[in-house]
């Protein structure tokens, strides 16, 4: 199509499905909202958008005590008061104490940005109310110089969400929308290569397999994911496992389950 | 017309697809960028009409229903294509039909739609081919899609019609499934924050008053944090004909437990129906008066029962149908619930009964009394809402 196609990068295998969203969020102009199980690469997607599309990756953690106008830009009030108080710095000028946040300095970048809203569940309920035109509009305006800061070009925005809340409808309605499921064997095969150099084929198969198994189990609290199992494969490549071993048990268990009630279980 | 009844049918079923979301399917494809796979429609589609995994299942459903035989394997009917992919939508449509298109109805709309596909029918002289075989398809001849956007037949991936038929994402549907993480999230909505702004925020007016008397010397105060006040009461039916929802019940109960969003979490146990004790373990060894209960826990705390409610309707309705030991009281099962139901502001009964035996007479009679929902997500959602 032109320059703005995402095609995965060599670090960061993704799957057709996405690979053709991703570029039609970028192509309608619209964000795309992914959903998965931790530890599926929602977050990774938007490093490897801007490293494939040669673009700055601007992100935006959100926190429970997150409010949408901290992502267009925050007023140091503190800084100016303790400016006055100690007589440094231009306090007559508000200017001097407005910072931008990651939505404003996206938009006020000269090229175009990948801007990541990570965990945009996390937030009040309302937030994502509160950014609703400034997705849409890509303008806002600092309230406290009457500056109108516009989208130069409009970034391509990605938000994850754990499912912690749900999101409003008007929100949704303007995003395209991605659930990321846990990769099947196949693609975790060359997920995992990609971590490693050299990966003796039959320790990632008898690997795999056990992963698999241990994830069907019912009633874990908490599934290993991708993440838990490339740790786990660097303990057993370290640990220098004889394959036999793996028959009937499963060494280092603790890099691939966390809790304790789960660990139980095995 | 197939495509018109995709949308309607969506919607029917009660995924909320909305114009909004229409059109940017129909520039999604007016752009070229679906091509004429069929595949890469259905994914897309998907992606631009769905919000929400639990609902992959009936998309999956409808465009089943919709598309099946409706075409080859991997391609689609050429009218439709023909008439929203090859011809940019602006011909068609000019500035002020598309003003008119904004004050019109859904029915309208689907009229207009409809006869908009007729005339385009008639141009292209009897449309019912398949792309390819009469020569006057506009597939294949390149040149109009943008380059480097391949049309169809990507290798590694599986075709559409296969994956919906798979229903690969039945699991997630709201109202079959209920982990741990998903009850969570449904409980979360039961709290309600005050709102004090966070601790993160500078009290303004309080800073100026204190830095005042501090004779200019500032002092910065900070608001503190949100807190919440939601307290649950939680009363379960253990042992009997609840055994087989065992699993189901101490899913809930962990959820309800690891959450971290009450105030407070009370929890108590009860065989069949609630009498003058109730049980403080799920080995039902150690008791508590349900008159303390009464007392202890006021009527803010919110009332959950999640139980079968299926006894003999001796247990339920008569007098002595239980003996209270202590205070001598005789007092019916239905009398204990209507006390608990009369002294607690907001309560439900969330039964893992299937709802079509609901019309028996002891699950009848105590829907009566508190709002009855099944326990699903779905149905969980339905009574939280209940208890705001």
């Amino acid at each position: 199509m032109n320059q703005n196609t995402f095609s995965g990068t060599e670090s960061y295998i993704v799957s057709p499905e996405l690979k053709e969203i991703v570029n039609v969020a970028i192509a309608l102009e619209r964000p795309l909202l992914l959903k998965g199980e931790p530890g599926t690469g929602k977050t990774l997607l938007a490093s490897a958008i801007a490293q494939s599309l040669n673009k700055k990756l601007l992100r935006w953690n959100i926190k429970s005590s997150t409010k949408a106008i901290e992502g267009l830009y925050t007023y140091d009030t503190v800084q100016r008061l303790n400016d006055a108080r100690f007589g440094e710095g231009d306090v007559k000028n508000i200017a001097n104490y407005i910072k931008l946040g990651p939505l404003g300095q996206s938009f006020a970048s000269d090229e175009q940005v990948v801007l990541l809203i990570d965990e945009v569940d996390k937030a009040d309920i309302e937030f994502p109310n509160d950014l609703l035109a400034e997705l849409d509009e890509m303008t806002f305006t600092i309230n406290e110089t009457g500056e109108t800061i516009s989208a130069k070009k409009r970034p391509i925005v990605l938000i994850t969400s754990n499912a912690e809340k749900e999101l409003p409808d008007a929100f949704l309605r303007r995003c395209l929308f991605h659930y990321i499921e846990f990769p099947e064997a196949a693609l975790m095969q060359e997920i995992v290569k990609v971590h490693f150099d050299k990966l003796d084929e039959k320790l990632l198969k008898m690997a795999l397999a056990k992963f698999y198994w241990v994830r069907e189990q019912d009633q874990l609290r908490k599934k290993p994911a991708t993440s838990e199992l490339i740790d786990w494969i660097k303990a057993l490549i370290v640990g220098g496992i004889d394959l036999k071993q793996f028959e009937n048990h499963i060494p280092f268990l603790g890099t691939l389950i966390k809790t304790e009630r789960d660990l139980e279980k095995f | 017309m197939i495509f018109t009844d995709f949308f309607y049918t969506l919607r029917q079923y009660g995924i909320k697809v909305s114009f909004k979301e229409w059109h940017a399917l129909l520039s999604a494809l007016d752009k070229g960028l679906i091509g004429n796979s069929l595949d890469r429609f259905y994914n897309i589609a998907r992606a631009i009409l769905v919000k929400d995994e639990s609902e992959y299942d009936l998309f999956d459903q409808i465009f089943l229903h919709t598309f099946r035989g409706a075409m080859e394997p991997s391609d689609i009917n050429d009218q439709i294509w023909d008439w929203l992919n090859r011809v940019p939508l602006e011909r068609h449509i000019s500035q002020e039909e598309i003003d008119k298109l904004k004050k019109l109805s859904l029915d309208e709309l689907q009229k207009l739609f409809e006869e908009r596909l007729k005339e385009q029918k008639e141009q292209h002289h009897g449309g019912n081919r398949w792309i390819g075989t009469g020569g006057t398809s506009p597939f294949g001849h390149g040149g109009h899609h943008p380059s480097g956007m391949r049309v169809g037949g990507e290798s590694g991936r599986r075709s559409a019609m296969k994956i919906a038929a798979e229903r690969r994402f039945r699991n997630y549907r709201k109202d079959l499934t209920l982990d741990i993480r998903q009850i969570q999230v449904a409980l979360k909505k039961l709290r309600e924050l005050k709102r004090h702004g966070s601790h993160e925020e500078l009290d303004l007016d309080a800073t100026i008053e204190k830095t005042g008397k501090n004779a200019g010397e500032i002092e910065l105060v900070f608001a503190p944090p949100r807190k919440n006040q939601t307290k649950l009461l939680l009363l379960m039916d253990v042992g009997g004909t609840m055994d087989p929802y065992a699993h189901l019940v101490s899913q809930l109960f962990s959820a309800a437990h690891a959450s971290n969003h009450f105030k407070d979490f009370k929890f108590f146990y009860f065989h069949n129906c609630v009498y003058s004790r109730l049980y403080t373990d799920v080995e039902r060894s150690k008791t508590i008066a349900t008159q303390d209960v009464l007392n202890k826990y006021n009527e803010d705390y919110k009332l959950i029962f999640v139980g079968d409610a299926w006894m003999h309707p001796y247990e339920l309705f008569f007098q002595g149908g239980h003996i209270d030991y202590f205070s001598k009281e005789k007092a019916s099962g239905i009398h204990w619930l209507q006390r608990l139901k009369q002294h607690f502001r907001k309560s439900i009964w969330l039964n893992p009964e299937r709802q079509s035996y609901w019309g028996a007479d002891t699950i009848a009679a105590i829907a009566q009394i508190f709002p009855m929902f099944p326990l699903s997500i779905a149905g969980l959602e339905e009574g939280i809402s209940k208890l705001k």
